[in-house]
């Protein structure tokens, strides 16, 4: 990587809510211009992160920069340059969409003209003028999540922070809001969210880091963890029940590792084909022999031993 | 790892102050009617019916002695419903300071954004019920038009007390006990309805320390140019409890909001 000066610093960042330390000493860098994504389930820290970043909660101890700012000491200039989508719409549901916008633009201190400029062009680039003056109540999901993004970005921030941007969306609006955050990655914002969605992780994200119970326990490009965490392919068994310990038996020479879920078997190699192909030979009442390449989900199993969506 | 909190922008309150305005902007026709309704009914109530019982009271009216005192309750309730109900809901349920507070808009800004709205809302609520008894027969003097600056620095006052109380609350459920136990009792035993001389010596030493009784004082002795010093020590006591309360307010909002 280039030795550009990264957006977001954070060093040694803890966050302490009683006894519960919902983020361990962590450290990361964000490139600008980059989209970073923090995954792990419910839980793991990674929204306790993102308030600290954008100022809605206090660091316990450690330091986060954003565009060179201390968060702690600077808090209104380190928020003007950053966007926030959170997961739980925080629309103002007072009033319309037009006015969303334009009301917001005020906190920014943007003049009247400005703001019905910015607030027309991003009406625009998400598709939400025939919305213009519709209550805010009245929208579907996709179209209030638009305007979450619409709104975080009045400012022309260099920072869009996203904690779960798909969560609850269909498949269609999904797609449209992956769309946009590649969009805003052209143009050159820098994008940090939240997932416990594998495929959007892999969609949208160059580099990743794995929390877990407030920790960061790997970081790298979707690619980069596949290959060093798992192996390239795995087979997936359902419906093994009794037959467990004699398929692992069968096989065990021909994969690297395996996972024994309550509700699958995971048999991980290199090639899988020899595995699939001798599984078969045995002839077992199987629901389900499938083999696929490894992702994300498996990445994030093999180093926590769990699920990500439990 | 606690540093001092940022101080407040008194231009980034106001543009709290101005979401609120918008919002009310959009539905005042039907939200100020009632705030000239209620004066009339409690005038015609009170005034009327309990005065036809009583004919003067300290040497005026019923009907003129219990005005200024009701002028300033109307205040009260206007500021407090806004700064306890309205305030726990945006924060609470609708989410709406979660949007603002990611703006350069910090917790203590928003605090005091939302005293001048409640300020503002108990100045609209008394600024009908003194149109109306300027309108209906309360002789008119130059000196009256001092209500005018008291209706915001009144409701001010008001606006913190409402709003410390939401700054420490959790459930909704609790303003019935701000309302029923503190309110009530101020709106019934601070001279607005019988002159405070007539109960017990402690019952007067404790309406001292209570806002609303300072307020009606004051109100009265506007109303019907008794010029004393003391109208200035009750406007002193007003000012005094407003700027300690603005200070112990928005610390507490910011710990709730920042944390």
């Amino acid at each position: 990587m280039t030795s550009t000066t990264s957006i977001i610093k954070a060093q040694g960042l803890t966050k302490i809510y009683g006894d519960l330390r919902a983020v361990n000493n962590i450290d990361f860098q964000i490139e600008p211009g980059t989209c970073y994504g923090l995954l792990g389930p419910n839980g793991a820290g990674k929204t306790t992160v993102m308030r600290m970043i954008y100022c809605a909660t206090p660091l316990s101890s450690g330091q986060i920069l954003v565009n060179d700012l201390d968060v702690m000491e600077n808090m209104s200039a380190v928020k003007r340059n950053i966007g926030v989508v959170t997961q739980d719409d925080s629309l103002d549901y007072d009033l319309n969409v037009i006015n969303n916008l334009l009301v917001y633009a005020r906190y920014y201190d943007l003049n009247r003209d400005q703001a019905v400029q910015r607030a027309e062009e991003l009406i625009e680039f998400f598709q939400l003028g025939e919305k213009r003056l519709v209550n805010v109540r009245t929208l579907s999901g996709g179209m209030k999540r638009r305007l979450q993004i619409a709104r975080a970005l009045i400012n022309k921030p260099n920072v869009l922070i996203l904690d779960e941007p798909s969560t609850g969306l269909d498949p269609q609006a999904r797609h449209h809001v992956w769309a946009k955050c590649h969009e805003l990655i052209e143009q050159g914002v820098t994008l940090l969210l939240t997932t416990h969605y594998m495929d959007e992780a892999e969609q949208l994200c160059d580099r990743l880091a794995v929390m877990d119970r407030g920790n960061i326990i790997t970081e790298g490009s979707p690619w980069e963890l596949i290959k060093s965490e798992v192996s390239p392919q795995v087979v997936e068994v359902r419906g093994d029940g009794k037959y467990r310990d004699s398929i692992l038996l069968a096989v065990k020479n021909q994969i690297d590792f395996h996972e024994a879920l309550s509700d699958r078997l995971l048999l991980y190699a290199a090639d899988v084909n020899p595995v699939h192909a001798q599984i078969q030979e045995m002839n077992l009442p199987l629901k389900t022999l499938l083999s696929r390449r490894s992702s994300l989900e498996d990445v994030f199993l093999k180093l926590t031993g769990r699920e990500l969506i439990d | 790892m606690r540093r001092s909190a940022p101080g407040v922008r008194i231009k980034a309150a106001l543009r709290v102050w101005q979401r609120n305005a918008t919002v009310y902007k959009r539905t005042w026709k039907l939200n100020i009617l009632p705030n000239f309704f209620e004066p009339f009914l409690y005038l015609l109530g009170m005034g009327l019916g309990l005065g036809a019982y009583i004919n003067e009271m300290e040497g005026m009216p019923y009907i003129e002695f219990i005005a200024p005192g009701l002028l300033i309750s109307s205040i009260m309730w206007g500021a407090t419903l806004e700064t306890t109900y309205n305030v726990f809901v945006k924060m609470n349920f609708d989410r709406i300071y979660d949007g603002i507070l990611s703006t350069p808009v910090n917790p203590k800004d928003l605090a005091l954004g939302e005293l001048f709205w409640g300020a503002t809302r108990g100045s609209i609520y008394g600024g009908a019920f003194f149109s109306i008894l300027l309108t209906f027969g309360m002789g008119f003097h130059w000196g009256i038009l001092l209500i005018i600056p008291l209706l915001f620095i009144i409701g001010f006052m008001f606006a913190t007390i409402g709003l410390l109380f939401t700054s420490v609350i959790k459930e909704i459920e609790l303003f019935n006990y701000f309302f029923t136990l503190f309110l009530t009792p101020l709106f019934l035993f601070s001279g607005i309805f019988f002159p405070m001389t007539q109960l017990p010596e402690p019952i007067q030493i404790i309406a001292w320390f209570t806002p609303l009784y300072h307020g009606v004082e004051l109100s009265r002795g506007i109303f019907n140019q008794l010029w004393s010093i003391e109208l200035v020590h009750h406007f002193l006591w007003i000012l005094v409890v407003t700027v300690l309360n603005t200070i112990i307010v928005l610390r507490s909002i910011h710990k709730r909001l920042y944390r």
